[in-house]
């Protein structure tokens, strides 16, 4: 028990951390086989259609980038949010209030506007929903000091209750037979394709660019930095943290509500409960896998969305259960987080036999 | 007679280390490093930063375990895996950063992590405190909450702490850091109370009128080698300093005497409460003048944190004003501080938690007070890339890069890095709170010099200090603090060290300066 040793890493040449996560890869393919090989099935194959499955045609291509687009977004937002130590997982939450105001403005105002001025006013409107969403917990941490945590993922089931209240009530469509539904999207609410895919992945390459910049060249994204370190450098510095906090806030929350634009325009075509569908806590995860880095959430997102799109295609291809996916996608994830120890820390076994200590 | 005592004990040896190396990656701390220390024996470990001292100690406390070599405690070799085993081995270190529970009492610290009965049995343990402290000569209130007591008493209770596990032979990390010369005389008493018992006792320290006066001998680290074991009696502070650098060191800090003009800065009864209302600092006055080095004496937490924020403006006076060339500065925040012009530099006393930023380059640790001025939303890098350069080079800061994170520097790096960017800003005022901490000598006398050319320059320096040797050499004039207040504001050439002392403990000298 005793021979084995941990010691904190110095510095690592980064040849050795691409062999490490190399490394935990294919480890973590290992061990996906065996339980796969458990469940009976093939793993070999089942690697291979998960491929096929995101990968394989244009259709499946298109599909796995769909997937990827609120993913990337929304990592976009949470990392501005994280790189300030800033713990926002109201994502979810930020996402359906952003999808709520562009329902508002697709539904209720003119239908006859042209189609780029009602979109882009309800990215806007989307914008400013999810970014004051955000705004609320970021107001009170920065002028009471609350736990945002807490307060960021209690917001998430206000906004999916009231959305749900509105399903059922108010805005409920009465074309739709007493079923609780809302009215689908009219035409010029809907975000049209390129390519076969909808435009939101060229608004996704676009955000990347964007909150690049804003987080390395701008004065804003230095003071998020700074105060991310260390609020009392900041303090020492003349920066203004509570305004701070709240504005990067609002990037990230006008992000994550840009989302549920997107999602509600392209994707449902209407407003549900579930338009978030989890892509709030998963951001939470590639984020933090890219190291917080604009251009790495692109290509961890891009992977990600592969296994999604892959399980879901394996499920219908071979029959398996779509949750051996979320288990290969468990394990993944299990073994790239674990490789994160063996980043900072070295492991080592102990020479000289341990003689026995008094 | 002293070396009659060692060469009798020299049969007892507490601990040897032989050919002991450790290498982290590429750097290696400690290269075929020998010490022997005997029982009844003060040992001073003494060496720059980055000698591999405290390497070198954790090998001995089983935080480390020794690349090669061996280690043998009383004659017997052992091989240590964890803290644990060095504890049993009757080994204690006391580190320079206290590690009690604050809302406990020091019977409770105490006994945290020991194994005892299932019920705490207070008054037997009590007794046993009290037996313990009276072998030693410790001073100590069993009952006494840890938030109450000042170093002096949280130190003597870290040494209690490790005799009650059994210690014989105790590691002490720069023990007289933070302590009064009165505290310091206590617990040199404590320690040759301890030899006297035939513990033996490894201190590791910076300060050379301590070794002179504490240890037996000494040994020498420098670059992770053990140059020279010593004993004292045949040594005097030159030669080890020599030892230490490698090279022959001029020590003398040149005091100038320039004649006084305007003051640039006027403190005028200026008071800060804490949070819970009390006064951190109260009723402050003084004035300082440019080319002038105005040292703060204290124990620690006398107020000198709340005096420098109040003038950076980080704390707001609640009473007084602060005026910085006539201007009533009190409530103006350091943008505004920055933004208006006023030319006041500010090192606190937590380098990386306050002056900088750890994970940030050089680059972007310049940035910090010059973003502020820049027009736009863009944030520039370009001048303080050339900024950055020039200041690595005037200073000769070591570092790979100018992209290098600071916190990857070493200390005395990173102090100049941050005296850098303050000094880069020509300020009028510089305030500077303990800048040689944990600084080697070498780099501790390159700050001197530092600040005794701003100095001349005509800037007005406020030098928050805790070695009063140095502040008495360094100074022209000496603030003391005791609980917010100032006791006395003396002439160094005045007083002695024992005064300042009695002045850091509250008491009032009969001829007081101004």
């Amino acid at each position: 028990m005793n021979f084995i040793r941990v010691t904190k890493r110095d510095d690592l040449p980064v040849r050795m951390e691409v062999i490490i996560r190399l490394v935990a890869i294919v480890l973590s393919l290992i061990a996906a086989g065996i339980v796969i090989l458990v469940f009976g099935v093939d793993p070999v194959r089942i690697f291979k259609s998960i491929i096929e499955g995101s990968l394989g045609t244009t259709l499946r291509i298109q599909q796995t980038v769909v997937k990827a687009v609120p993913l990337i977004i929304t990592s976009l937002g949470i990392m501005v949010a994280f790189k300030m130590k800033f713990w926002n997982i109201g994502a979810e939450g930020q996402i359906t209030m952003g999808a709520l105001a562009a329902t508002w403005v697709a539904l209720f105002m003119s239908d006859s506007m042209p189609l780029f001025a009602k979109l882009l006013l309800m990215a806007l409107a989307s914008m400013v929903a999810g970014g004051l969403w955000a705004f609320i917990p970021a107001f009170f941490k920065a002028k009471m000091g609350t736990n945002e945590t807490i307060f960021t993922l209690m917001m998430n089931y206000i906004a999916i209750k009231f959305v749900t209240y509105l399903q059922y009530g108010p805005w409920k469509d009465p074309n739709s037979n007493g079923f609780p539904k809302i009215a689908p999207f009219p035409e010029n609410a809907i975000l049209p394709s390129l390519f076969g895919v909808h435009i939101g992945w060229i608004i996704a390459i676009i955000c990347a660019i964007l909150i690049y910049l804003f987080m390395t060249h701008t004065k804003k994204g230095y003071e998020i930095a700074v105060v991310g370190e260390s609020t009392e450098t900041a303090r020492y510095a003349g920066m203004d943290i509570g305004k701070i906090i709240i504005i990067a806030m609002f990037v990230s929350g006008g992000l994550c509500g840009l989302v549920g634009m997107i999602q509600a325009s392209a994707i449902e075509k209407t407003l549900v409960s579930g338009i978030a569908n989890g892509y709030g806590f998963t951001a939470i995860i590639t984020a933090w896998l890219a190291k917080l880095n604009p251009v790495i959430i692109i290509v961890v997102c891009l992977a990600f969305s592969m296994l999604i799109q892959g399980g879901a295609y394996i499920q219908i291809a071979m029959n398996v259960p779509s949750a051996v996916s979320s288990i290969v996608q468990g394990i993944i994830l299990f073994f790239i987080m674990g490789a994160e120890f063996f980043l900072q820390y070295k492991v080592g076994f102990r020479h000289n036999e341990a003689k026995e200590v008094a | 007679m002293q070396n009659q005592a060692i060469e009798t004990k020299e049969n007892n040896i507490a601990i040897e280390m032989k050919g002991i190396s450790k290498s982290f990656g590429a750097l290696k701390a400690n290269n075929n490093v020998n010490l022997t220390v005997f029982d009844g024996e003060v040992h001073a470990l003494l060496g720059e930063n980055g000698a591999g001292k405290s390497t070198l100690m954790n090998m001995l406390s089983g935080i480390y375990t020794p690349d090669e070599g061996t280690i043998a405690i009383h004659g017997r070799s052992v091989s240590f895996s964890s803290p644990k085993d060095s504890i049993k081995l009757g080994i204690g270190m006391i580190h320079q950063h206290f590690k009690l529970v604050d809302v406990m009492t020091a019977k409770e610290n105490i006994i945290i992590g020991q194994p005892t009965d299932f019920v705490i049995k207070g008054k037997a343990l009590t007794k046993k405190v009290k037996e313990l402290s009276d072998r030693y000569g410790l001073d100590i209130d069993p009952d006494k909450k840890v938030y109450e007591m000042s170093v002096g008493e949280k130190q003597t209770l870290e040494i209690i702490k490790v005799l009650f596990r059994g210690a014989r032979i105790l590691i002490m990390d720069e023990p007289t850091a933070v302590l009064t010369p009165q505290e310091i005389k206590k617990l040199f008493g404590v320690i040759r109370n301890m030899k006297a018992q035939g513990c033996a006792v490894v201190i590791i320290t910076h300060k050379m009128n301590e070794v002179m006066e504490i240890s037996d001998r000494v040994t020498v680290l420098r670059k992770g080698e053990s140059i020279e074991t010593v004993v004292k009696n045949e040594v005097d502070i030159p030669k080890l300093i020599e030892m230490m650098v490698g090279k022959k060191v001029d020590l003398a800090i040149h005091k100038e005497s320039f004649p006084k003009s305007e003051p640039l800065l006027k403190m005028d009864g200026v008071t800060v409460l804490d949070a819970e209302g009390k006064s951190a600092l109260s009723d402050i006055n003084f004035d300082l003048y440019p080319n002038e080095i105005v040292g703060v004496a204290g124990v620690a937490n006398s107020g000198q944190k709340e005096l420098c924020e109040s003038i950076a403006g980080l704390v707001k006076a609640d009473k007084g004003r602060i005026f910085f060339e006539g201007e009533n500065i009190v409530g103006k925040t350091p943008r505004d501080i920055i933004v208006l012009g006023i030319r006041m530099g500010f090192i606190p006393e937590d380098r990386l938690g306050m002056g900088l930023v750890g994970g940030m380059d050089i680059v972007h640790n310049l940035i910090l007070k010059d973003y502020q001025n820049q027009p736009g939303i863009r944030l520039r890098r370009g001048p303080c890339i050339e900024k950055a350069k020039k200041i690595v080079e005037q200073l000769d800061i070591m570092t790979p890069s100018i992209y290098t994170p600071v916190k990857r520097l070493s200390g005395g790096n990173i102090q100049k890095v941050l005296l850098g960017r303050e000094i880069d800003s020509a300020p009028k005022v510089l305030i500077t709170a303990y800048p040689v901490r944990g600084l080697d000598i070498g780099a501790s006398y390159k700050i001197y010099d530092l600040l005794n050319e701003q100095k001349k320059n005509g800037v007005g320096v406020l030098f928050v200090g805790e070695d009063l040797d140095v502040l008495m050499d360094l100074c022209d004039r000496i603030i003391v603090l005791c609980h917010g207040e100032i006791t006395g504001i003396v002439n160094p050439s005045e007083v002695t060290k024992e005064d300042i002392g009695l002045l850091m403990t509250g008491h009032r000298l009969e001829q007081e300066e101004e």
